[in-house]
């Protein structure tokens, strides 16, 4: 199989990007979306008078680290739902095709380099308050507090967050919303997380705020794009739970 | 050179109690004035950095990747062993401990074992307490499955990302001391060289992957946190930018490198499709249950599974391994898949790869039972492969999954050069020849939340380390060195890339340093992976500069390491000519053709001392005593 890439290049968030058009040659259907395009890369590695590697990301290769981040064909980790972009391959392609390749846009997340962008908002959002206050040693015995089964499920449906971004990048708002209620729903589910649970959704959406991330106007967009199938229904829940903080409020 | 373990005196049981009480304790307020730099933020490095905070020390933790979630550590699917004993089937921190070091295949520390098994309940505690949603029963009681061949239910796990969940705990605890401003978190910042001033760890020297900026980090202590080194074979289950740099450049500082032919090869694995081909994806082991192994019985057969009639069929393990059949130990599995294939009967378009086949199965319990056993798992090979296991046979290869060698550390999780500790899968502590399923996870939290904590506040309170300066001389050479590795690299402008190079160490090392090793091919390897280097090193092409962010240098210093590594995994599988774990020698095997070991001969751990690029290291030996256990001896018939 044989395609037409249009990628985006830019050299650093100071300057301006633009696309750039590539031949990807011989690809075969069993390739990865990132195979296909390191055969491109490594021929720009190797040829001094050319534009150099495309910088891009990726690490584990099976969806769970959240590194890899593209937007194909306008679509946040391409046509397939369900999965991340390192989890694309090119059956899901028809020889000849023209893709589209860009990074995860956002006023939060500025470009690194070329398809590379900076999600160090999300870590903050995380610092604010995405934890349990508990130190290490002297903890209780783990079964000391059952928890409920469905309890513990739903936390987990929400835990399955990988922090990819693709919500953000999905978002015409560019909102954060999606992936901040993860962790809120995540933690309030839980016996652990309760004691701090309203200084938890006040701090994390006062961050997710302060990064520039957008409002959220219930376009759904994230839902349809997160490879992990986060719901909604926790982006409501963290409203509800931010109304409730808000009403008592010390500050 | 001589290695003192200082492994402390009395009964088993009672040697990690009295050595906590025997430590000395880092008065509170010197704590604040003592810097630890922390390189790697996975289980290991993310536990570590935030319990010495809490602690009090100010802590620098340092990683490559854009934020500490990321590590590879993210991408453990099974579990976690725990001596907990909640199912009450028999457990106990004893059981654990002997189990490890019989997996281990008796060639691990009994003395740090048994900790490791003692703090393991610790663990599950701590993680439940920071929200860590483990899987549970209908009564709100955590879950336990029993897991890789052991014969009690101790491995608690969260659905099928039980490494997610558990780093994003870590990850959540380092998170609030960053928020508290007691740890300064370096991300994209990548470890170049360690810094070893009057024979202690004085610091390490970085460069800042976007901007390319070199740097000197001064500390009182340097823990590396970094990691396996899989990746040397090019093609494993390990992230894609898993890499031996931080060990490797340690190693040629001076600290030893222990046993690192030590390698574990996971049997059902998605094969390998083509060249371009960038990692391998693991399945898990229970498919191993129900799924029946076969190749056909004729070499380049090239007809559809479905078309090969059953008398066609070679069901291998059943037929080598009547009673364990299937469900032969790994490396067994492991070798007899690359037997057939190299026999020419490996199935697909590249030959690499034999049947995990269901249909049996699947008309003996329904399809129905067969989904609700292992419809994730199905439907995962779907989107990886395109092909539908309920209607063709899935294809497995082996593939290198876990590195069970790494630095020497003594009992403290100290290496040979004072002040330098590791934790993690980047030391070789306690797995011995081979790791037991779900026991990585456990050792790397075991250091980073329970024993380092305390050994290095020893180290601390014994030395009165003074943090060094950085304009020092010894900063400056170290600095000049790696900066000049740099500009080496950048200078070459060879034809050809460093993943070019990768890949083709990759080749040697799987061919000779595999599965199964023999004296002929290591020798052979020894002469490949010079010869390899030295084209590197006049036809590597790295463009760009420097003071960027710039991928391809940060490729090419990666592969470089590789390159020298390798060398030194052939020669430690060369010296040791028994079989034992994962390290099967041909030269060593019952007349059955099992793996033999040796234990009057190699009942040591290998450590290895740097002499130069182009010289043999030392090997220091490290006896190893048993006293609490008898060494038994595996049989599968
Ligand atoms: C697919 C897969 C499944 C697994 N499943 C299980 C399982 O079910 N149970 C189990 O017990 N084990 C499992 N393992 C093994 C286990 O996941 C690992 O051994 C363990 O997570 C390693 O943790 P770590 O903290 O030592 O290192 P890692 O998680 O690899 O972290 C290394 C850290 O070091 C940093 N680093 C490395 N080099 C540098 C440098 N030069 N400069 C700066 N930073 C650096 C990295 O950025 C990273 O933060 C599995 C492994 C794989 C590959
Ligand atoms: S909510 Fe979904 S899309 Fe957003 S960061 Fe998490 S996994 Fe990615
Ligand atoms: S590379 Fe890890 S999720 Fe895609």
């Amino acid at each position: 199989m044989d395609f037409t890439l249009h990628i985006w290049r830019q050299d650093n968030n100071k300057s301006s990007g633009s696309f750039k058009t590539y031949r990807a040659l011989d690809i075969t259907p069993e390739m990865s979306f990132f195979e296909m395009i390191e055969t491109v890369n490594e021929k720009l590695e190797c040829n001094g008078a050319g534009d150099g590697r495309i910088a891009l990301e990726y690490d584990c290769l099976e969806g769970i680290c959240g590194t890899c981040s593209l937007v194909i064909n306008g679509v946040a980790h391409g046509p397939n739902r369900g999965v991340t972009t390192c989890q694309l391959h090119m059956r899901s392609f028809n020889d000849g095709d023209h893709i589209t390749i860009e990074p995860f846009r956002a006023k939060a997340f500025p470009v690194t380099k070329d398809l590379v962008v900076d999600r160090s908002a999300f870590d903050r959002i995380i610092q604010a308050g995405g934890y349990v206050s508990v130190n290490t040693g002297g903890a209780p015995d783990a079964n000391a507090l059952p928890i409920m089964r469905d309890v513990a499920d739903r936390a987990m449906d929400a835990a399955e967050c990988i922090g990819c971004g693709a919500c953000v990048a999905a978002c015409k708002n560019g909102s954060a919303m999606l992936f901040t209620s993860a962790k809120v729903s995540h933690l309030g589910a839980l016996p652990q997380g309760a004691p701090e649970r309203s200084k938890r959704v006040l701090k994390m959406v006062d961050q997710m705020d302060a990064e520039g991330f957008g409002s959220c106007t219930n376009q759904y967009e994230c839902e349809a794009v997160c490879p992990k199938g986060i719901s909604t229904k926790f982006i409501a829940q963290m409203n509800r739970d931010y109304m409730r903080a808000s009403l008592s409020r010390e500050d | 050179m001589s290695l003192d373990s200082k492994i402390p005196p009395g009964p088993l049981a009672d040697k990690w109690t009295n050595h906590k009480f025997k430590s000395k304790l880092v008065n509170p307020s010197n704590k604040r004035k003592q810097k630890v730099i922390v390189v790697g933020s996975g289980l290991a490095g993310a536990s570590a950095s935030a319990t010495l905070a809490e602690l009090g020390y100010q802590v620098h933790c340092f990683t490559f990747h854009d934020s500490p979630r990321r590590a590879h550590s993210i991408a453990a699917q099974g579990g976690i062993n725990a001596a907990k004993n909640y199912q009450n089937d028999g457990d106990s921190v004893y059981r654990l401990f002997y189990d490890t070091v019989k997996g281990g295949d008796f060639r691990s520390r009994e003395a740090n074992v048994y900790r490791l098994a003692e703090v393991s309940s610790n663990i599950i505690d701590q993680c439940v307490a920071q929200g860590v949603p483990f899987a549970r029963e209908y009564g709100g009681h955590l879950a336990n499955r029993s897991f890789g061949g052991a014969q009690v239910s101790r491995t608690f796990y969260a659905r099928g990302q039980t490494g997610q969940q558990l780093l994003l705990g870590a990850y959540s605890a380092l998170s609030r001391q960053i928020s508290l401003g007691a740890v300064t978190m370096h991300t994209r910042v990548e470890l170049l060289d360690i810094v070893v001033d009057d024979g202690h760890a004085k610091g390490i020297i970085t460069r800042n992957l976007e901007t390319g900026e070199i740097a000197c980090h001064a500390g009182s202590a340097v823990v590396l946190a970094t990691g396996g080194y899989s990746n040397v074979f090019y093609l494993s289950t390990n992230a894609k930018n898993c890499n031996v740099t931080a060990t490797y450049r340690a190693y040629k500082r001076g600290a030893c490198f222990a046993n690192p032919c030590y390698t574990q090869i996971h049997p059902t694995c998605i094969p390998p499709t083509g060249d371009a081909q960038a990692k391998l994806t693991l399945m898990s082991e229970s498919l191993r249950n129900d799924g029946r192994i076969w190749v056909p019985k004729k070499a380049g057969d090239k007809r559809p599974a479905n078309s090969i009639p059953e008398d066609e069929r070679d069901y291998y393990l059943e037929r080598k391994y009547p009673s364990f059949g299937n469900l032969a130990p790994r490396d067994i599995a492991s070798r007899s898949a690359k037997e057939v294939c190299d026999a020419g009967h490996g199935v697909g378009a590249t030959g690499v790869g034999v049947y995990l086949d269901f249909s049996h199965a699947i008309k003996r319990l329904g399809e129905d039972t067969i989904r609700a056993r292992y419809g994730n798992l199905f439907h995962m090979y779907q989107k990886i492969t395109g092909d539908n296991p309920y209607e063709v046979p899935m294809k497995i290869y082996p593939a290198p999954h876990y590195t069970m060698g790494g630095l020497w550390v003594d009992y403290n999780l100290m290496s040979s050069i004072p002040g330098l500790f590791v934790i993690g899968e980047a030391n070789f502590s306690d797995h011995g020849a081979n790791r037991l399923g779900a026991s990585a996870l456990m050792q790397g939290l075991a250091d980073g939340y329970f024993v380092l904590p305390y050994t290095i506040g020893n180290y601390l309170a014994t030395e009165k380390v003074e943090i060094a300066d950085t304009d020092g001389e010894a900063f400056k050479q170290t600095k000049e060195e790696a900066v000049s590795v740099i500009n080496k690299l950048l200078s070459v402008k060879g034809t050809k890339s460093s993943s070019h190079f990768h890949r083709e160490l990759g080749k040697i090392m799987w061919e000779y340093c595999g599965m199964s090793r023999d004296d002929a091919g290591l020798k052979k390897a020894l002469e490949q992976i010079p010869q390899l280097r030295e084209e590197f090193w006049n036809d590597v092409s790295v463009l760009g500069d420097n003071d960027s962010y710039n991928q391809a240098l940060e490729r090419a210093q990666r592969v470089a390491d590789f390159l020298e590594f390798g060398e030194l995994m052939c020669l430690d599988a060369l010296t040791r000519t028994e079989s034992c774990g994962g390290h099967f020698r041909a030269e060593s095997q019952t007349d059955e053709g099992e793996a033999q070991r040796k234990d009057d001969e190699f009942s040591y751990v290998s450590a290895w001392k740097f002499q130069g690029v182009e010289k043999t290291p030392e090997l220091i030996r490290e006896e190893l005593n048993f006293e609490n256990v008898e060494l038994a001896v595996r049989s599968y018939k």
